[in-house]
């Protein structure tokens, strides 16, 4: 549970993206692409998710935004520092497998959860195209490793501050006019993953989110990131985290993600000094 | 005759329902003396059959008459490990009390005149603790070689690991979550079981040699397999029903609709009522609805009365219960706590939709009218909807303890472990064996929910069968 490596990957009015690398060993050897950890800060701290974005052979890397307290404290670790507690890996992995020609698009610090997938399914000989987007140029991460990994990337900024102006569905929806895929696999902010389960709807390709609900045990065991799929209900945790796009109720899913918004608010006031 | 049972002294209600503290104090020497007293000392005592791992009640009782309370002491130890946590949260009053001759017949839990036996268990169990009472482990060379998993940390497991440890077997718990107890830790409120006697009592196993693993999850990290092929001998399953269930009605999946798990794991694990030190939120309505006749469903509701008065609200905590109140599964000293705490109960009421906000949080329910049908075959009143009794309540915040599921994460991840229809584990009824060969499981993972003293009577029962099983390798 050691930090073995940290690099602040980008770092914009304040708000920062962190990469590190983890002492895991009991769980590196098992973690898949699309799979997740569960940690703690501290003892007092809460339980959040996080992707695995890649591995070694004793550890795996995190990459997160500092958006709330448990992530700001996380980056306030050092190297040498230790997690108070690192579980996992939990969720079912991705399908790896030949599908032929995948598109994946990645908003935000998404882009990193993307990564692995991206990385699995080029191994896996499919010609993997990937879409990347962020706010604005100095947001945007990962674009060496993902170029590594993909025979095309296109990349778009809110902005126009790097490369094409607009959102990752703008692009998206041209690959699709003009060819066919048979995956689409898409992480990011609810929005966007919204969107983009509405532009590929009309295209009849498999549309893959990995959700990013709230989740207290992430064993199955409290029902926290309870999601509607396909009028049925879900867990994140056991079931997910990735669901066909189409079927997720996505109002349901942005409205209970904001059930803590006052209490976060309130315990980021608190602790101001941290910023 | 008999003199009256001694009655417990408890924190009053108005001291205790804005904090986690402790509500029952226990016994004093004088009180337990006077209990003890009352026992008939029969000479077929059917409270030993009624207790789910057969301890010598009447035995223990005699030796507390006698003031010789450590010899009390072993004799439970002999049969149970935990008496601190069992003399807390047995429901006696279906076991070895009913069974107790002083219960009138025919009742359909015991009476009041039975003897307080979980009282004088918890007596002695907390005398033991505190003059550090200690079985010395009786160390057999034949199995001391071995080394034992047992997966979860919870009543089942923990008892298991006991019986091993104390014959001096290697014992290694690997627990899922952060912390070690299970439901005793997640579910059970401190103000019933308080954290220093948990943590005593996994101290005393981790004395007896047993190692704990936490943040691992079996199944995922590793496999059943590894872990034979990593040297353990047997491996012992006591998962715990992990799933909570839901009502399957509209409008349940709005914010601030909670399973009993949640709000109980963010409440008691993640002390959700010391936020924001404590850093993991839990929301408070105004007018909170608690579904449910269970124990757990009085847990959540105390608690949430409780957070009610922490946050300043006006409590307004109602349990909604489709039958009646003879027919609630709780224990029915935690029914006279909730109602002296405030807890109003509304029976014979069948939630049919929630309703919420635009910003998708709760705020009605309705419901329907019930009333009972004669009893069934297995004597049990069916509740029946009276059609067109539709009425609404005010809820802005609404917890469901209508049960859990077996949690599947290890069994699924284990095609040869054999489930029942419920995904439950399948056992040998004689040895808790699974259809995999050496490996046990006891608790709620076999045969559904149960109680705290049934998961250990069941993992006694494995913990025996595990040692005969090595002492054939």
């Amino acid at each position: 549970m050691k930090i073995l490596e940290k690099t602040v990957l980008s770092d914009f009015q304040g708000v920062r993206v962190v990469k590190m690398k983890v002492f895991a060993p009991n769980i590196a050897p098992k973690a898949l692409a699309g799979q997740f950890i569960v940690l703690m800060v501290t003892k007092d701290g809460e339980r959040i998710p996080l992707t695995i974005v890649d591995k070694g052979k004793d550890n795996i890397t995190l990459i997160f935004q500092e958006a709330g307290l448990t992530t700001k404290l996380l980056g306030k670790l050092n190297v040498g520092e230790s997690l108070f507690a690192l579980v996992g890996p939990l969720g079912h992995a991705t399908e790896i497998k030949k599908y032929g020609k995948v598109i994946l698009v990645g908003g935000g610090v998404g882009i990193a959860e993307i990564y692995p997938v991206a990385k699995a399914l080029k191994e896996a000989g499919n010609f993997v195209v990937t879409i990347l987007g962020a706010r604005t140029k100095s947001l945007l991460i990962l674009e060496k490793e993902l170029k590594s990994v993909s025979d095309e990337v296109y990349i778009v900024t809110d902005d126009g501050s790097y490369e094409r102006k607009g959102f990752t569905t703008d692009v998206l929806k041209d690959l699709l006019d003009k060819n066919k895929y048979d995956l689409v696999y898409s992480v990011g902010p609810i929005p966007m993953m919204k969107r983009v389960a509405f532009v590929t709807k009309d295209f009849n390709v498999k549309t893959l989110v990995s959700l990013n609900a709230l989740m207290v045990d992430a064993t199955g065991m409290c029902g926290c990131c309870r999601v509607t799929v396909n009028g049925e209900t879900k867990f994140s945790c056991i079931d997910g985290p990735e669901f066909e796009a189409n079927s997720v109720d996505w109002d349901e899913l942005t409205k209970r993600n904001r059930i803590y918004d006052s209490q976060e608010k309130h315990i980021c006031n608190l602790n101001k000094t941290l910023e | 005759m008999p003199k009256d049972p001694v009655k417990v002294k408890e924190l009053p209600a108005q001291e205790r329902n804005s904090n986690f503290n402790e509500v029952v104090a226990g016994y004093t020497e004088e009180e337990a003396l006077i209990e003890a007293s009352r026992c008939l000392q029969c000479r077929d005592p059917k409270c030993i059959s009624g207790c789910p791992v057969g301890i010598n009640i009447k035995k223990f009782i005699q030796q507390v008459t006698l003031k010789d309370y450590s010899g009390a002491y072993f004799t439970i130890r002999e049969k149970n490990n935990f008496p601190c946590i069992c003399g807390r949260v047995c429901p006696a009053e279906y076991q070895c009390r009913k069974a107790c001759v002083l219960t009138k017949k025919d009742f359909p839990f015991a009476s009041k005149e039975s003897i307080n036996i979980h009282f004088l268990e918890r007596f002695v169990g907390d005398f033991g603790m505190n003059n550090k009472l200690a079985i010395s482990p009786s160390t057999d060379n034949k199995l001391s070689r071995f080394k034992v998993a047992v997966v979860g940390s919870g009543p089942a497991g923990l008892c298991c690991a006991g019986e091993l440890a104390r014959l001096g077997i290697k014992v290694k718990i690997f627990e899922a979550l952060h912390n070690s107890g299970g439901v005793l830790r997640y579910g059970i409120p401190p103000f019933r079981m308080p954290r220093e006697i948990l943590d005593f009592e996994i101290d005393y196993l981790k004395k007896l040699g047993v190692e704990l693993e936490p943040n691992f999850i079996v199944g995922k990290a590793k496999t059943l397999d590894e872990l034979f092929k990593e040297g353990f001998a047997a491996i012992f399953l006591g998962l715990g029903a992990g799933v909570p269930s839901f009502l399957g009605i509209q409008g349940e999946n709005l914010c601030n609709v909670y399973s009993a798990n949640e709000f109980l794991t963010r409440v008691n694990l993640m002390n959700a009522y010391k936020f924001p030190s404590s850093h993991t939120p839990v929301n408070v309505g105004k007018h909170i609805l608690v579904i449910g006749g269970g124990n757990t469903a009085m847990d959540a509701a105390r608690s949430a009365l409780r957070m009610q008065r922490i946050n300043g609200i006006a409590p307004d905590t109602t349990i909604i219960y489709r039958r009646t109140e003879v027919e609630m599964p709780a224990r029915r000293l935690e029914i006279e706590h909730a109602k002296e705490e405030g807890v109003k109960f509304r029976m014979l009421v069948s939630p049919k939709s929630f309703f919420g906000t635009d910003s998708g949080f709760v705020n009605k329910l309705t419901a329907l009218e019930c009333k009972l049908a004669e009893p069934d075959a297995s004597g049990r009143r069916k509740p029946v909807i009276i059609e067109g009794s539709d009425f609404q309540l005010d809820c802005d915040l609404a917890i469901i303890a209508i049960g859990l599921k077996a949690n599947q994460v290890l069994t699924s991840a284990t095609s040869n472990l054999k489930t029942d229809k419920y995904g439950d584990v399948v056992v040998d009824p004689l040895t808790m064996e699974t259809s995999i060969k050496g490996v046990f499981a006891g608790g709620d993972i076999v045969g559904g929910e149960g109680t705290v003293i049934e998961a250990m009577g069941m993992s006694k029962k494995a913990a025996q069968a595990i040692i005969e099983y090595l002492k054939t390798k």
